[in-house]
């Protein structure tokens, strides 16, 4: 039957799985079925997981006393390209094709990988990106340009900051400075209309808009705890970015 | 000329997006479209008269079924593709807009807005999870393992 020793390697192989989709983004509901279904295909049953944005507490019943284990979650970021791996794995764990020594190494293998797109590519993109989304909102093409290059350098000190001081807050704060300072820099040259629109568009790679959705989601999904938090780090960011914005438009 | 402008910028911005999220390349033009095809329909039925959230509800439906045939036939994850589609569609302007409100101590205006921006992303979950009962309804009933019928 169930060994002590196998339960504990099938604990670690869920644990591994729900940290890493959860680090990287995947939904509440999502990490737990997850490790429910990877603890059912390796062969134990009766499992309850409990996951919030800060930590997974993993327990399975059976042979008494039942076992639990916590892992801290501390970090946060979207990284559709691990949650679709752990995914992969899962399904190959479920369609039995890979046992459970091989999901371990795999996991853990996707675990090191950081195989994210280079820096100035995602500075291009949040550029872009940012350009586009003032015309979105019905600015003028004349926008286009002071937005594109407002969002660029916003993504950029964020990026900066972020690994200089690993808090969020001031990060985004100063991202929303520079986003601030270069929209006005382009307006007082005479480039662009709307300083509005132009701000709007290059505050967008760094508002929250996805937690927020993804807050009510789980709020909607009963998940509440995960819910609340998601919402207060969401609320947190546009905070950040708010005041940011705020405190240039106000010293004028 | 103004669909055209907006079909074009939508598929770039929401592309461009999900770089940010580190999808994987061969799913970048897949998530554009979903973005676009979102995003035409908000911007359709905002265009000719229908509230914000009506437009939003509609479109975030959309993105749902398009991202559940997307997952299936490319073997992906949803999630990959409903981010992709919702960005556009989120309230990260008003979120903005209503900290911004809330700093310069307008109370009131802030207060508007952040209900709206509740409201839409509101609209956006119910949205996706209604396209996922519909999913779950008229898909044959598959084995599930444990857990549901404890």
């Amino acid at each position: 039957m169930e060994t002590r020793e196998m339960i504990y390697d099938v604990m670690d192989a869920c644990l591994l799985a729900g940290k890493i989709m959860l680090q990287s983004g995947a939904e509440t509901y999502r990490v737990e079925d997850t490790m429910t279904r990877i603890a059912s295909s390796l062969g134990v049953e009766l499992t309850h997981s409990y996951v919030t944005p800060t930590g997974i507490v993993f327990s399975v019943e059976g042979t008494r006393p039942a076992m639990t284990r916590l892992i801290r979650i501390s970090n946060r970021t979207t990284d559709l390209k691990k949650v679709m791996q752990v995914n992969d794995v899962s399904r190959r764990i479920s369609g039995g094709s890979i046992g459970l020594e091989e999901a371990c190494s795999q996991l853990r293998e996707i675990e090191r990988s950081s195989e994210t797109y280079g820096i100035w590519t995602q500075i291009m993109a949040a550029a872009l990106a940012s350009g586009c989304f003032t015309i979105m909102f019905l600015g003028g093409w004349p926008d286009f340009l002071p937005s594109l290059i407002a969002g660029g350098a916003g993504y950029y000190f964020v990026a900066f900051f972020h690994r200089l001081i690993p808090v969020k807050f001031f990060a985004e704060f100063v991202g929303a400075v520079v986003v601030c300072v270069v929209s006005l820099g382009f307006i007082s040259f005479g480039l662009g209309n709307e300083l509005d629109k132009i701000i709007i568009g290059a505050v967008m790679p760094l508002v929250p808009g996805l937690l927020i959705t993804n807050a009510v989601r789980d709020l909607m999904a009963g998940h509440l705890v995960s819910g609340l938090s998601k919402g207060a780090e969401a609320f947190l960011t546009a905070f950040a970015i708010g005041s940011g914005v705020a405190v240039v438009l106000s010293l004028l | 000329m103004v669909f055209l402008e907006q079909l074009v910028t939508s598929f770039i911005a929401s592309a461009a997006f999900v770089v940010l999220f580190n999808a994987p390349k061969e799913a970048l033009l897949k998530c554009g479209l979903s973005g676009m095809l979102g995003w035409i329909v908000y911007f359709g039925l905002t265009y000719s008269g229908s509230g914000p959230i009506a437009g939003t509800l509609a479109a975030s439906f959309l993105i749902a079924v398009i991202s559940q045939v997307f997952a299936k036939r490319y073997k992906m994850p949803i999630i990959i593709f409903s981010v992709a589609g919702i960005i556009p569609l989120v309230p990260g302007g008003l979120a903005y807009d209503t900290m911004r409100n809330i700093v310069e101590s307008d109370y009131n205006t802030a207060v508007a807005l952040a209900v709206r921006a509740s409201m839409l992303s509101g609209a956006i979950a119910v949205g996706l999870v209604f396209s996922e009962v519909i999913n779950h309804v008229f898909r044959k009933p598959s084995i599930n393992p444990g857990k549901m019928q404890q």
